[in-house]
């Protein structure tokens, strides 16, 4: 359309919504960082990012028997509704998946929840107005954050070391944030193969932290996805297994069996489990049925223990190979912890490098893996970068490591060139 | 009239763009649905040749942003394949997508387009970045906008006010790519205008106008609903709007771009429109200005996909 005839002008905003979201949505935006994880799922990529577990070493053939099984002879019951607080013969054989470290717990003290995050969630919004304070290592799981920040908490991030979280540091949190008028409600801690850091808190640590929470009156929730997954020795004893009363304690199904049961649970102190429950039952109702037997029979009826063997030599040798390749090819600057279990490496980049700002090299260079920015409430972090090595077989894994390394040798340069990336030191 | 009984919209690819792309061709599959047109969507993957070569599709619908599907390689391959598609050559998309190459060929046909200069990155190493950078801020004056030479949707693309901001927009800058677009920052209003041709010449849609929030038209801005306020046609004197359809329109035909572009624009406070870029692949999803402008003309979308198509097939490889 040309000349003087133009016609009104018409206000097009897309979304006609746009003024009536709730405040926690003003933050739910497009962003480059997914847009470029949409490119990390791709099979040209090695994908050091994403968590999740190697399903495929699962014996799927037994698994479908097994559910078809299920169906045909409770098939009445898999298929309906249950009760919130979940099916009371999952919740036993919970208790003696618990048992693997140290906790003696009764069925009724479980509530089942759609994966951790589930319970993450359901406790969030039973404890924490908005404003309200939560204790987190720093850096701090990725999808407890998320959790936090939907229901307007403020974390305030305790540093951990090569032992986990450091004792003083929660010390001197707790008495930091009292001293601003301000209470913590609980603090959230992945005390096994921390993710993202990789690290375990120390036995020694363990008597400590409790010690600590329990004479500041501070609830402990005890985020414990990668007990079982410990690659020497025994499982650690839980924190729950010394102080029922003041831990809650979050388990899951997605690393021991699978992600996709969406099956997880809390093992709380009864008046929390209450609320829990409540709390459950107006966010879902209740749990899939058919989700919570299947992995009833499944501990029941496979040798899921020997399963777990599986997942964790199959994890040592993927460990082995990302501690080797690194040790080999990074640049002098880099640095990493070293997991004795679980999924993941917290790599530390030369000063000056930002892994986000270095995230669309990565993935031109096709290797993928998360920034450190998303582990830290208020997006610091950029110097760290996690690595996954769950997914990808060993020679991935190198190959992997061998494009990272060029994409930070190349940072380097550009880092002399142009002076720190912003947003690190 | 061809038969559209097989039509692939090829979607994805692996740059940066590719949610964007996907999120395009699935709303192109849809209208084409609504339009009474299955097509199916393809991603730019090693298995895309033996499909293609199996089942030849009557045309190809690409709307893979970024490289790869702006660079013209996909057209290449599309070209050497014998595939009908709808959109520009190899070789305009080559020219097009190389911004500062678009800019120099749009400038010579007489369009005002931003001062700029053109720099890989291995001459801020090899020259001294500090005193680049301070060749490039007394010859270019502040503020200035910093993107990379190819590349789309604002990714690795800033503004900067201050000399001391500009080493870090280029490290956002070479994130993306190895050769950086530094260009004078003029202000005014944002406008982009679609060019279509369905046969009968290139005609300009009416321009669209973006008025994003505080933070610019950033990647947020584009593909948040309610993030931008677009106003359709955009609130320009009727002069000025035939200024932008006439570069629009300009660019298209210097470019030898066939089907459809889209031309992004500024305009400053003196009413002088200035070319900015162009795009062979523009964006087709809820928030993306080409459609937008499409149904503002009386264009239905779902129905000039299907034109598009149609012109492919006649037109064939």
């Amino acid at each position: 359309m040309t000349g003087d005839q133009q016609p009104a002008s018409q206000r097009q905003r897309i979304d006609p919504y746009v003024g009536q979201y709730a405040q926690r949505a003003v933050g739910m935006v497009a962003s480059e960082i997914r847009a470029l994880f949409a490119v990390a799922a791709r099979p040209e990529i090695v994908s050091l990012a994403g968590g999740s577990p190697y399903v495929s070493a699962l014996p799927l053939d037994a698994v479908g028997e097994m559910i078809g099984q299920l169906i045909a002879a409770h098939g009445e019951v898999a298929l309906q509704y249950c009760t919130a607080q979940g099916d009371a013969g999952l919740r036993e054989r919970i208790c003696d998946v618990m048992a693997l470290e140290e906790i003696r717990a009764h069925p009724d003290e479980i509530v089942v929840t759609v994966g951790s995050q589930q319970a993450l969630d359901l406790l969030t919004r039973i404890f924490i107005d908005p404003g309200d304070v939560i204790l987190a290592e720093a850096p701090s799981y990725v999808g407890a954050l998320g959790a936090f920040a939907a229901y307007q908490a403020s974390v305030v991030h305790v540093a951990m070391d090569d032992d986990g979280l450091i004792p003083e540091a929660l010390e001197e949190a707790i008495v930091r944030t009292a001293a601003a008028g301000r209470r913590a409600k609980f603090l959230y801690t992945v005390p096994n193969f921390h993710n993202p850091a990789g690290v375990t808190l120390a036995a020694a640590r363990r008597h400590r932290i409790l010690g600590i929470c329990q004479r500041a009156g501070l609830l402990v929730v005890e985020d414990n996805p990668y007990g079982l997954l410990g690659f020497d020795g025994d499982p650690m004893r839980a924190l729950r297994a010394d102080d029922s009363e003041g831990v809650v304690y979050l388990g899951t199904f997605s690393k021991t069996f699978a992600a996709g049961v969406r099956v997880g649970w809390a093992a709380a102190p009864a008046p929390i489990r209450d609320k829990l429950i409540l709390a459950a039952e107006s966010a879902v109702l209740c749990h899939s049925s058919f989700a919570q037997l299947t992995v009833r029979e499944y501990l029941a009826t496979q040798p899921w223990q020997e399963q777990v063997k599986t997942f964790r030599e199959l994890y040592r040798e993927r460990r082995d190979a990302t501690l080797s390749a690194l040790e080999t090819m990074m640049p002098p600057g880099c640095h990493w912890t070293r997991p004795a279990g679980g999924f993941y490496v917290w790599l530390g980049l030369p000063d000056g490098v930002n892994a986000k700002a270095m995230l669309p090299r990565a993935i031109s260079s096709r290797v993928a893996y998360v920034p450190g920015t998303g582990f830290y409430a208020d997006g610091s972090g950029g110097q760290y970068a996690r690595l996954c090595y769950s997914l990808p077989d060993p020679d991935r894994i190198r190959e992997g490591i061998r494009r990272l390394t060029s994409v930070i040798e190349t940072e380097i340069e550009l880092r002399d060139d142009f002076g720190p990336a912003p947003g690190v030191r | 009239m061809y038969e559209l009984d097989r039509v692939v919209v090829l979607a994805g690819g692996l740059s940066a763009e590719r949610e964007v792309s996907l999120r395009s061709g699935h709303r192109v599959q849809d209208a084409l649905a609504e339009a009474g047109i299955d097509a199916v969507v393809a991603d730019a993957d090693s298995e895309l040749l033996a499909r293609l070569r199996a089942d030849p599709p009557s045309a190809v619908f690409p709307v893979i942003h970024g490289a790869s599907g702006e660079d013209g390689a996909i057209r290449e391959v599309l070209g050497l394949l014998g595939t009908p598609y709808v959109g520009s050559v190899a070789s305009a998309c080559q020219m097009a997508f190389d911004k500062p190459t678009a800019k120099a060929l749009v400038a010579a046909a007489g369009v005002s387009t931003p001062p700029s200069v053109t720099l890989p990155r291995e001459t801020f190493h090899d020259l001294g970045a500090a005193a680049v950078i301070d060749l490039i801020v007394a010859r270019l004056g502040l503020p200035l906008y910093v993107k990379p030479s190819r590349g789309g949707s604002a990714l690795g693309a800033g503004p900067v006010h201050e000399a001391a901001e500009l080493p870090a927009a280029l490290l956002s800058c070479f994130a993306y790519g190895d050769i950086a677009l530094i260009e004078r920052f003029i202000s005014g209003t944002e406008v982009t205008v679609g060019v279509i041709d369905l046969g009968a010449g290139p005609q300009a849609l009416p321009a669209v106008e973006i008025v994003p929030g505080d933070g610019g038209y950033d990647y947020a801005a584009r593909y948040t609903a309610g993030k931008t306020e677009f106003y359709v046609p955009a609130r320009l004197p009727g002069e000025v709007a035939a200024q932008v359809a006439r570069i629009a329109i300009a660019a298209h035909s210097v470019l030898r771009l066939r089907d459809l572009s889209r031309t992004d624009l500024i305009v400053d406070e003196a009413g002088v429109a200035h070319f900015l870029e162009v795009n062979v692949s523009p964006g087709m999803t809820e928030t993306s200005t080409l459609p937008m402008a499409l149904e503002a003309s009386g264009h239905a979308f779902g129905p000039t996909c299907v034109d598009l198509l149609k012109l492919a097939a006649t037109r064939g490889a």
